[in-house]
């Protein structure tokens, strides 16, 4: 009901019923938390790449998911209501089977590891995943009137800027020898970072047309789906 | 602000369009929750409010009151600020500028431009697009909306009736916009013109918002939500999100509500969770039916 009617503009694609893309990296199934925050934003930019977007409110939408994206919004919010309706274990289990999961902005504080201090405002820190090697600083650039566009140089495409939107965005403090730095800003800062199935980023991909985070999560998928097969394993989710 | 950009030097670009409607839609499929007070506020983030509206009296309480209601005591919105996490708004009158730039110069992440409050001025509102913060405002229709957002409302809100806990105006302004959008969806291009001067609209929003099917920006139900299952029905009818003002610290038990109405929000759609989080709630707000309200009482009649 509240699905906007735009989204209507990209229709989903059919696919393969278990949802395995035969060619490139339409076709797959990706899961949205979508608790709260800017999940239809997320859902279409997938169509728009052929894949099928499922919203996750409860333990079971995970099912026949090959990847999941946690969106922006507030994280506390989005971290108790994954808290209170069992989500955080049956998350737990989807990235020890090798599913990638990705986080922006708020998202990227459900995974991490710390939290540390709050730029601005309040101390408590919501209840979170803590899977990626990660200390990250909330509304670490200050409030809304601070909150700000930038371009990044992306180290896994470089042949042109990407216009990042930072919306009282959280950053990386420090990270892990496995976490690996896809971007930074121009002080260093690092705003985006994988580590092995799990990818952050502090900004909105989502909020802008560039389509190429989405499409590198898809890749990602995609392969631990082939490598997932080559193991022999089906992984069924609970 | 500028300032601190640089000092990180990020070379980047603050306040633009994007940013403020940006926050505007990490707030969606969430609650707004009104409070007076920074334990009250501590009480709203505990629960799950994706916000809160700092103010010093609830809309009922200003029913109540009477006089004059004015922004709130800016000591009082810092408190708030310093005490949660979660974006904090606080609200202007209408028309009052300066009002709102006091509030950006203490640091809240939204501004209000609110007829809950006493309009300061009775044609204009408040030219929204100079201002680093971003604004919501109030419509009861379609028009209405789109002339705040052509003033630079970087967000939108169904007005409903403050302070009753009667949900009646909010399906009202609902219905309105959402079913104007519906039948923008239909008409050929040459109408358009003429039904934006029907609107008193601006043209390119007029044509902006029958491309996308919805509102160019976030749309929240205000108004009158009292109860878990006014914020679903909000949701159903088709908005983004909810603000819920007195009905929260005007009830009975208000952190075991402002739990239940969250978690609505989200579940809107799953009538057992609806049922599940709507039992053993305490007193609602007492409320006041809209149909018992004098004209001039309605604070929805108030915008131009």
């Amino acid at each position: 009901m509240n699905q906007s009617p735009n989204n209507l503009i990209f229709k989903p694609p059919s696919i393969a019923p278990n949802g395995v893309a035969s060619n490139g990296v339409g076709g797959l199934t990706i899961g949205i938390l979508a608790l709260q925050g800017a999940f239809l934003e997320h859902a279409n930019m997938l169509r728009r790449l052929g894949a099928v977007p499922v919203e996750v409110r409860l333990p079971d939408d995970l099912i026949g998911v090959d990847g999941l994206i946690i969106p922006g919004g507030e994280s506390t919010t989005i971290g108790k209501l994954a808290n209170q309706f069992g989500l955080v274990e049956p998350i737990q289990q989807f990235i020890k089977a090798n599913k990638p999961v990705w986080g922006t902005c708020a998202g990227m504080i459900f995974l991490a590891q710390n939290v540390g201090a709050t730029g601005s405002g309040g101390h408590v820190i919501p209840p979170r995943l803590g899977n990626m090697e990660i200390t990250v600083n909330r509304n670490a650039f200050g409030r809304q009137v601070d909150s700000f566009e930038v371009d990044l140089e992306l180290s896994f495409a470089t042949d042109q800027l990407f216009r990042a939107v930072f919306i009282r965005a959280p950053r990386i403090e420090t990270n892990s020898q496995a976490v690996e730095i896809l971007a930074r800003l121009t002080d260093g800062t690092p705003v985006a970072a994988r580590q092995d199935n799990l990818l952050a980023t502090a900004f909105h991909p989502e909020l802008t047309d560039d389509n190429r985070f989405h499409d590198y999560f898809l890749n990602m998928v995609k392969t631990s789906i082939t490598s997932n097969s080559k193991q022999g394993e089906v992984v069924v989710q609970k | 602000m500028s300032e601190k950009n640089s000092s990180n030097d990020t070379s980047g670009e603050a306040s633009t369009w994007r940013v403020k409607v940006g926050l505007a839609q990490m707030l969606k499929g969430g609650v707004i929750m009104d409070v007076v007070t920074p334990d009250q506020a501590k009480i709203a983030e505990d629960a799950g409010a994706c916000a809160v509206m700092a103010l010093e009296r609830v809309p009922a309480d200003i029913r109540v009151d009477g006089g004059v209601a004015r922004m709130s005591d800016p000591d009082m919105v810092e408190g708030i600020i310093d005490a949660v996490s979660i974006p904090v708004m606080a609200k202007a009158r209408i028309g009052h500028f300066v009002e709102a730039q006091i509030l950006q110069a203490i640091g809240v992440d939204y501004v209000d431009e609110s007829e809950v409050l006493t309009p300061v001025d009775e044609t204009y509102h408040i030219d929204k697009h100079p201002f680093k913060v971003p604004f919501v405002c109030g419509c009861r229709n379609l028009g209405e909306a789109l002339r705040r957002i052509g003033e630079g409302a970087a967000m939108i809100r169904t007005k409903g009736e403050a302070g009753t806990g009667d949900v009646v105006e909010a399906v009202r302004h609902a219905r309105t916009v959402l079913g104007a959008i519906r039948n923008l969806q239909q008409m050929p291009d040459e109408e358009l013109m003429t039904y934006a001067k029907e609107l008193g609209a601006p043209y390119e929003l007029v044509k902006e918002t029958k491309r996308l099917g919805r509102l160019p920006v976030v749309n929240f139900a205000a108004g009158g939500v009292a109860t878990p299952a006014d914020a679903a029905l909000m949701m159903q009818l088709g908005v983004d999100g909810v603000f819920v003002g007195s009905g929260i610290f005007k009830s009975g038990d208000p952190s075991k509500r402002a739990k239940a109405i969250v978690k609505a929000v989200t579940h809107y759609q799953n009538a057992e969770i609806l049922a599940e989080v709507s039992k053993n709630l305490g007193e609602a707000m007492v409320g006041i039916s809209v149909s018992s309200l004098p004209k001039e009482e309605m604070l929805g009649e108030r915008g131009w």
